[in-house]
């Protein structure tokens, strides 16, 4: 069966054995870049379509349904518009920061990508410390957060890339906290290995109570740090207007837009991987017939369907709660979610430590 | 005698403070605002330290155009100005030429200006439940309250001909009588707002992130809602006991069984509960008038050309956000010398900086929202 771990090795092969290794290292970083850059915009599309739909479907409306069939085109079209309009920028603002600051939370979500696994095999850079790589880097995003909102010369702006950086800044914390859970148990921060090591069963159903409360913990932190309703302050519509793009139009307001969909989809992959298994099919002990059946699904189709299934909850959340206010956001994080990680932290390693754990 | 350059200057007199306190504009152009309020809001951080209102981006001088238009046609400038309880509006500025002219109103008419009204409460605390939890942030309620009120529109389209600003009151009566399908309607809305009302608690009042955003917010003490002449649930929400259908009952409002609704808390919770149990009274004054309406005529027999007598008339109603009040100075003339209007919007806002004071900026938006502000109303 062509399986995308045999597409990936026979070009890995091919390539190393066709080139000498530093033009065939150049064509892969080539090949790579343009996947990433085809699955950003398929992820735009898809993402913001399933949005739309998700919140028609909680708000009794029919959501988009003239573009094409069931109004699939509806976010080409969009994009389409925006990219024939007008980049402004303000005349009092620093201009060559505020043209920068959505490039670079676009390159920051995309360069978290890179240790994903996306199917059995098919990884970018398998690097040994894979989930801290994640952690630290998606934490840089919101310097170009602050960047934009400091840089637009708008208080509107300013106010809201400052809840922003208190924000994630807080909650990258209980975030870690959650991830940490996962690497006490696996004895590893390599993501192929964390993903091998839920081969007999998904952590979230080996781990006990620890492991649930990390994921509650984990599902929370990441809707913050990707500033998703109900902790959408840095861009409170009602308050801010638009926080921290306010002065941003046309493509490089969509490329935020667009970063926020890729930072969803990013934190919901690796959610499924830490807790959900990532490529691993879901098996009930050993050798049964559903196992069987289980591992006919492609492993490409389990990881993308664990990290759509989480993607669901998050939108889930955005249309129905209400927003925090900045002192209960912070609140929440410092004086509930942490020291509620700390101890779980501790509890974890007494499990994993007297191996109480399946 | 000093040269003027060596008058010692009071340090931050006469040249701005570089490093003093922030000034956000909210408005005229905000999500938040629902039309175009101005507030200038002093900010430490995000804590706020003065909210300014500057009012009259769409003032429209109707107090002076109604001078100009005879006791007829003045009534329907003002569904223009709280559009969303236009009927009542009308119902005041009725009330007194009826005053005035001493004319009888039939009691089929009555009722069913009553009934008018109370669907024109429900519509508009619909409208504020889905909008003031648009502006916590929880955008689905919004489309949930458009469903119900959608219902109450049709009701009005039928019966009025518009579904805003109805139009539908003439001194004596209502200008004709209601749609034949009018009660079966009405019967099926009821049963089916029965239901969802308790959707609406089910999604949004017992929710811990909105009870957050509303207890302790916005603190309006019993002393301070009086002094500043707040009226509607803004007021009943700190404890005083304003309803103008309870205090002077005006119509059919004597006979029918229903409370005033009051909270002690004085906060945005406090406020918000009012409305949403003042929902449930107007559902089932409705329910007790629905199928009661006497037969007969809808208007008293009145001359085609109203000349009030020389004199003063005041008359109130409770619209959705207050008190009412309609004040007519006559001349004797074919139409008013002086005519002022005293509008809950107005006097609701006032208090927005006391309110306000020491909260976030989110507090503020919470505030604004359980007002439930209607700019034309405050501006006219």
């Amino acid at each position: 069966m062509p399986s995308l771990e045999n597409i990936a090795n026979s070009i890995h092969e091919w390539l190393y054995s066709t080139f000498s290794p530093t033009w065939a290292m150049l064509i892969e970083f080539a090949i790579v870049g343009v996947c990433i850059i085809s699955l950003f915009a398929l992820l735009g599309l898809v993402l913001i379509m399933m949005e739309r739909k998700v919140s028609a479907w909680m708000q009794l409306r029919l959501g988009p349904n003239r573009v094409g069939p069931v109004g699939m085109f509806q976010t080409l079209a969009d994009t389409l518009k925006l990219m024939v309009k007008e980049g402004m920028t303000p005349n009092g603002a620093d201009k060559f920061l505020f043209n920068v600051a959505p490039f670079i939370v676009m390159i920051i979500a995309m360069v978290i990508m890179a240790p994903l696994m996306f199917a059995k095999g098919l990884q970018i850079w398998d690097i040994n410390i894979g989930i801290l790589f994640v952690a630290s880097v998606s934490s840089v995003s919101v310097i170009g957060v602050l960047m934009a909102g400091w840089a637009s010369n708008n208080k509107y702006s300013l106010l809201g890339a400052m809840r922003s950086g208190a924000q994630i800044v807080s909650y990258e914390l209980s975030a870690g906290f959650a991830i940490l859970v996962i690497v006490v148990l696996t004895g590893d921060l390599k993501i192929s290995s964390i993903v091998n090591s839920q081969a007999d069963g998904w952590w979230i159903f080996k781990g006990h109570l620890p492991v649930w409360i990390a994921f509650v913990i984990f599902m929370i932190a990441v809707t913050a740090e990707t500033n998703r309703a109900p902790f959408d302050l840095a861009e409170a519509e009602s308050e801010l207007t638009a926080g921290f793009h306010t002065e941003y139009s046309g493509m490089k307001f969509a490329l935020f837009f667009l970063a926020e969909y890729a930072n969803i989809f990013v934190v919901c992959a690796i959610g499924a991987t830490l807790f959900l298994g990532g490529w691993q099919p879901l098996h009930f002990g050993t050798g049964t017939k559903f196992n069987e059946i289980m591992d006919y699904i492609p492993s490409s189709v389990w990881f993308i369907g664990k990290t759509f299934f989480l993607i669901f909850i998050i939108m889930w959340f955005r249309w129905t709660f209400p927003r925090l206010r900045i002192d209960q956001l912070l609140n929440l994080e410092w004086k509930y979610l942490l020291p509620i990680s700390m101890f779980n932290i501790l509890l974890v390693t007494l499990i994993a430590i007297m191996g109480w754990h399946f | 005698m000093y040269r003027e350059t060596e008058i010692v200057k009071q340090p931050g007199v006469g040249e701005p403070d570089v490093f003093g306190d922030m000034v956000i504009n909210i408005g005229p152009q905000h999500p938040s605002t629902h039309g175009v309020l101005h507030l200038v809001i002093t900010l430490n951080g995000e804590t706020i330290k003065k909210v300014e209102p500057h009012l009259g981006y769409i003032h429209r001088s109707i107090e002076k155009m109604c001078e100009s238009l005879s006791f007829r046609q003045f009534i329907y400038v003002t569904s223009k100005m709280d559009y969303l309880s236009s009927h009542i509006n009308n119902h005041g500025c009725c009330l007194c030429v009826e005053k005035g002219m001493q004319i009888e109103v039939p009691p089929r008419a009555q009722v069913i200006r009553v009934l008018m009204d109370e669907l024109t409460r429900l519509a508009s605390h619909q409208l504020w439940w889905g909008a003031g939890a648009m502006d916590i942030g929880a955008l689905t309620p919004f489309f949930h309250a458009f469903r119900e009120r959608e219902m109450i529109n049709d009701i009005m389209e039928e019966t009025c001909g518009t579904r805003l600003t109805m139009n539908y009151m003439v001194p004596g009566g209502v200008m004709a009588d209601v749609h034949p399908n009018f009660q079966r309607r009405v019967h099926e809305f009821i049963n089916h707002f029965k239901t969802k009302i308790d959707e609406y608690d089910e999604l949004l009042t017992g929710n811990v992130i909105f009870q957050n955003r509303m207890k302790r917010v916005g603190y309006l003490s019993k002393e301070d809602a009086i002094s500043y002449g707040c009226t509607g649930p803004t007021a009943r929400g700190s404890g005083v006991n304003c309803d103008i259908r309870k205090l002077y009952p005006y119509e059919v409002y004597s006979k029918l069984q229903f409370d005033e609704i009051t909270e002690t808390a004085g906060d945005c919770f406090a406020r918000y509960l009012v409305r949403m149990k003042e929902m449930r009274q107007s559902l089932s004054i409705v329910e007790q008038l629905i199928d009661n309406i006497p037969e007969g005529e809808v208007q008293a027999k009145t001359k085609a050309v109203l000349k009030l007598p020389k004199g003063e008339y005041y008359s109130r109603v409770e619209t959705a956000r207050g008190e009412f009040g309609v004040y007519i100075v006559s001349e004797g003339g074919t139409t008013p010398y002086r005519i002022k209007f005293r509008s809950p919007g107005y006097c609701n806002l006032s208090a927005l900086d006391h309110m306000a004071r020491g909260g976030k900026i989110g507090d503020l938006v919470a505030i604004m929202a359980m007002i439930d502000l209607v700019i034309p109303d405050i501006d006219r």
